[in-house]
């Protein structure tokens, strides 16, 4: 199989920090990369050079590690473009930049209007817009135009006890209008108030307790526990603790765990995959039972099916693999105050941050950045961030309450060097014990 | 003169009045080799080159910054930066404190950082290498299951940087690594471990290094369990101490410092250490991993001690960072590649070396645990609060020497309370990839979080 993968990307941020426009930035970048693989070998090679002396160029690069090919030329039919258009509303390129320092500017005065304690303030903004266009010698001929957003406040507060920090973000797979609806002055706040309820924090527990996760405090706990260790890339390797357990009850039966690609405006979202396959929605785990896992086309071509459509890179200059898209916990039937209600005593996380798995042992960690203790069932002490650690398998058997709410988080997911932008997503859930790593035992 | 600062000077040449303007130009070529059950599994070679330009527009009440680059040296995608540098400029925040780094007199130091060897090495050369670390760790032990990865990798990077404030510079550095990834035990059993080997060029590489420290660090793990919560003394594994250094190093840019964002602000002269606790980020020596002649402006590298017998007695600047604080560059400024913009941080940060072998270390501590790995320093451990919480394996130490393993643990503590209970430093000084050395230390008053 030879592919053809081109990219042209543009980018721009702005960032507002210590209440001055500090660094306007801007990029472009355009090339392709070539893959050519031939049995369980793959070359590939990339170049910035799209001249057809440049591309001839990068192609017999990739193909120089398939040696003793047959030669001589193949004419491959490919179908129709399957060309997307994005679904972006408002080109943020359109915006003038004005506009966006105005959002930053009324980000920054709401994180300060929470107090004197906030004595540093960076709220940035960046968009990008990445033109992708795949074919290859198996008929693909697809095309892609996805446009990202994003909105970050970081706050630093300043008391007694040191310096704390807050951060909130808003990111998704749309324009300009993403802003129509959000209000900016709102994640400013939301970022301060972080910052200043830690300044008051006691020590993180150390050892085992019961922790609810709140709905959308980040669903990184899944993303850790299980998404990396159902990419097929380590189960074909025997390098993840989900090897061989299809069928088998993986999680307590609360648990139904989607990938999906499609969800229109999600930060993980897409119309088709970095090898051209469309997005789509995948059950990884249906009630507590592993149906399947996340494929490529590599790893799927090996065991004779098709790709899920979680073949992903970063750019042009990095070779597709398996990744995770928009990774969500289905909710439940319980309200979410009645979990914390009947939690005698443990621990709320309001916000997580991010997290690491070692996929063939199932060990994770994910870290907080917003939590308090439960006490008598109901929410009180702000605590200090700390990780928490568990074993995949043996945490996702411990969910003992699942919520009705819902909400979606962005995030960056980083393998093997590359980065992704991905959603992850949960309802309000209760994990029966889980080992936090504080200081305070 | 070499053609990257040819370029760049092209660009500065078309800096018109009003306005300063700084050309960073950079060229890499990479090879990338993964090979798996005695085949090549992937085998990538590129080249990228691009460039960053900053544009500062003068006014009375100080310069507008702005920045834009391109992933091409081709005349019209420069020509595209250059224009969206100057309109992104036309829209920042006058700041007097914004400037382009000027020459100052420090003479670069004579680093050699480019192995000369290093296009002696076919492209066979570099997958046999890669596929003899495989080889030897699969067939070495019979403890190891499965080597789930074995890479080689290499890079040969230039960059050339030129300002209208008469800074003018070049250089080059090459790097090679291979690294292998192993998984010991028996079908019920899963214990990992990863073996490394890095230096400037293939010919410094050692297959056999790499696989039998893969091999040694995923057999050992053997049997862990989680051990119970306690309070206990860490004895930190080279590698491990080189990721805790580079958070330090973090929280000691002047950049962090003068946004309050780091727990240093406002200690300068303390005691923020033990009394033998000497912290010095030094470019200029030539074993360094991140060793260089110049740094992200084009000023000459030096050496700063930042924390000297337990005192804090500076952080690293950039020319920005430095003029907030009212300092001078220390020659300071990094940055991610022609499309970053230079920020202050340290290159190649060392502690003294200490009297004691490893062995020794163990012995002195007596009990406690010792730490092979850790996992959510993004998570988990902030430069700002200094909060250090980070998921843990490794072995357990008792009378002095290691036993048996543990995982699944966390240990905790606070970067401020970890620089006041350093216990030993081991003589074991290795440089890594990164901006820190590597050597064995033993710290104390740390929570361990298990069942």
């Amino acid at each position: 199989m030879a592919e053809v993968f081109c990219e042209d990307r543009t980018s721009r941020t702005a960032v507002y920090d210590d209440g001055k426009v500090e660094e306007l930035s801007s990029g472009q970048q355009r090339g392709a990369g070539i893959r050519v693989i031939v049995g369980d070998t793959t070359g590939f090679a990339h170049t910035a050079d799209l001249s057809e002396r440049g591309l001839l160029e990068a192609a017999a690069s990739a193909a120089a590690v398939a040696k003793g090919g047959g030669g001589g030329v193949r004419t491959i039919p490919l179908e129709q473009l399957r060309a997307h258009s994005t679904r972006a509303r408002f080109l943020p390129d359109d915006v003038a930049t004005s506009e966006k320092i105005s959002l930053l500017a009324q980000a920054n005065d709401a994180a300060r209007s929470e107090g004197t304690s906030i004595t540093q303030v960076q709220a940035s903004f960046a968009e990008g817009r990445r033109r992708i266009l795949v074919a290859s010698t198996d008929g693909v001929f697809a095309s892609d135009d996805q446009i990202r957003t994003r909105f970050n406040v970081m706050c630093v507060a300043t008391g007694d006890t040191g310096l704390q920090t807050g951060y909130e973000s808003l990111a998704r797979t749309e324009g300009f209008e993403v802003f129509d609806d959000a209000d900016v002055g709102e994640l400013g706040r939301i970022a301060a108030r972080r910052a200043i309820a830690k300044l008051s924090a006691r020590p993180a527990p150390s050892g085992e307790v019961p922790v609810v996760l709140a709905g959308g405090s980040g669903g990184v706990l899944f993303h850790e526990a299980c998404g990396h260790g159902l990419e097929a890339d380590h189960i074909v390797k025997d390098s993840s603790v989900y090897c061989g357990q299809l069928g088998q009850q993986v999680a307590s039966e609360l648990v139904t765990l989607v990938d999906d690609g499609t969800v229109a405006g999600e930060w993980g979202a897409f119309a088709v995959d970095d090898e051209g396959r469309p997005a789509q929605r995948n059950v990884l785990i249906e009630n507590g039972i592993l149906t399947d896992y996340m494929w490529d086309y590599l790893r799927a071509r090996k065991e004779g099916r098709t790709s899920s459509g979680n073949g992903r890179r970063e750019s042009y200059q990095h070779l597709p693999m398996v990744r995770m898209t928009n990774t969500f916990l289905l909710a439940g039937e319980e309200d979410p105050d009645e979990i914390v209600a009947q939690t005698p005593t443990g621990v709320y996380v309001a916000k997580l941050g991010g997290g690491q798995v070692n996929t063939a042992t199932g060990d994770f960690v994910f870290g907080t950045n917003e939590a308090y203790l439960i006490e008598n069932g109901e929410i009180t002490e702000p605590l200090r961030d700390a990780n928490l650690i568990g074993n995949g398998p043996e945490v996702l058997r411990r969910i003992d309450a699942l919520g009705t709410d819902f909400s979606m988080m962005p995030g960056t997911c980083g393998k093997d060097g590359q980065s992704v932008p991905v959603g992850c997503g949960q309802p309000t859930l209760r994990i029966s014990g889980v080992t936090f790593g504080g200081t305070s035992s | 003169m070499s053609e990257l600062l040819e370029i760049a000077d092209r660009i500065v040449e078309r800096s018109g009045s009003g306005e300063r303007l700084e050309a960073y130009v950079a060229r890499g070529v990479e090879t990338d080799v993964r090979v798996y059950e005695g085949a090549i599994e992937t085998l990538s070679t590129a080249t990228s080159a691009g460039v960053g330009i900053r544009v500062l527009l003068d006014g009375l009440d100080g310069a507008r910054a702005g920045f834009a680059w391109a992933g091409s040296l081709e005349g019209e995608a420069i020509d595209r930066a250059l224009r969206s540098a100057r309109e992104n400029a036309s829209f920042a925040t006058p700041d007097p404190m914004v400037a382009l780094a000027v020459p100052d007199d420090v003479p670069p130091a004579s680093v050699e950082v480019s192995d000369p060897e290093f296009s002696t090495f076919s492209i066979d050369d570099k997958i046999a290498m890669a596929l003899e670390a495989e080889r030897l760790a699969r067939s070495s032990d019979v403890r190891i299951r499965q080597v789930d990865s074995a890479d080689y990798g290499d890079t040969s990077v230039a960059f050339a940087i030129a300002s209208s404030t008469g800074i003018r510079a070049s250089a080059d550095r090459t790097a090679a690594y291979l690294s292998v990834s192993a998984i010991a035990g028996d079908a019920d059993e899963t214990q990992t471990g990863s073996g490394l080997s890095v230096g400037r060029g293939p010919g410094s590489l050692d297959p056999a290094h790499a696989a039998a420290q893969a091999i040694e660090r995923s057999a050992r793990m053997l049997g862990a369990t989680k051990v119970a919560s306690t309070k206990t003394v860490v004895v930190f594994d080279p590698r491990v101490t080189s990721t805790l250094l580079g958070v330090i190093a973090g929280a000691l840019s002047g950049e962090a410092v003068v946004k309050g964002r780091s727990f240093f602000e406002g200690r300068l002269g303390e005691q923020v250490a033990v009394p033998s606790f000497t912290l010095v980020d030094d470019p200029t020596n030539p074993r360094a991993f991140g060793a260089a002649r110049f740094d992200g402006e084009g000023l000459a590298c030096r050496a700063n001690t930042l924390i000297g017998d337990g005192v804090l007695e500076g952080f690293v600047y950039d020319t920005v960072a430095a003029n907030r604080a009212g300092t001078s560059s220390t020659g300071s400024a990094v940055r991610g590649g022609f499309a970053g913009t230079p920020g202050a941080g340290c290159r190649a940060v060392v502690l003294g070396a200490g009297t004691m072998t490893p062995d020794e270390v163990l012995a002195n501590v007596g009990s406690g645990v010792y730490v092979q790995s850790i996992t959510g320093v993004h998570s988990g451990v902030s430069p700002v609060s200094g909060d250090f919480s980070v998921g843990a394996e490794g072995l357990v130490i008792r009378d002095g020497e290691l036993a048996e393993p543990f995982r699944e643990v966390t240990v905790a503590s606070t970067l401020q309370r970890m620089l006041q209970s350093i216990m030993a430093v081991g003589s074991d000084v290795t440089w890594l990839p990164g901006v820190a050395a590597g050597q064995t230390l033993a710290i104390g008053d740390f929570q361990l979080s298990g069942s």
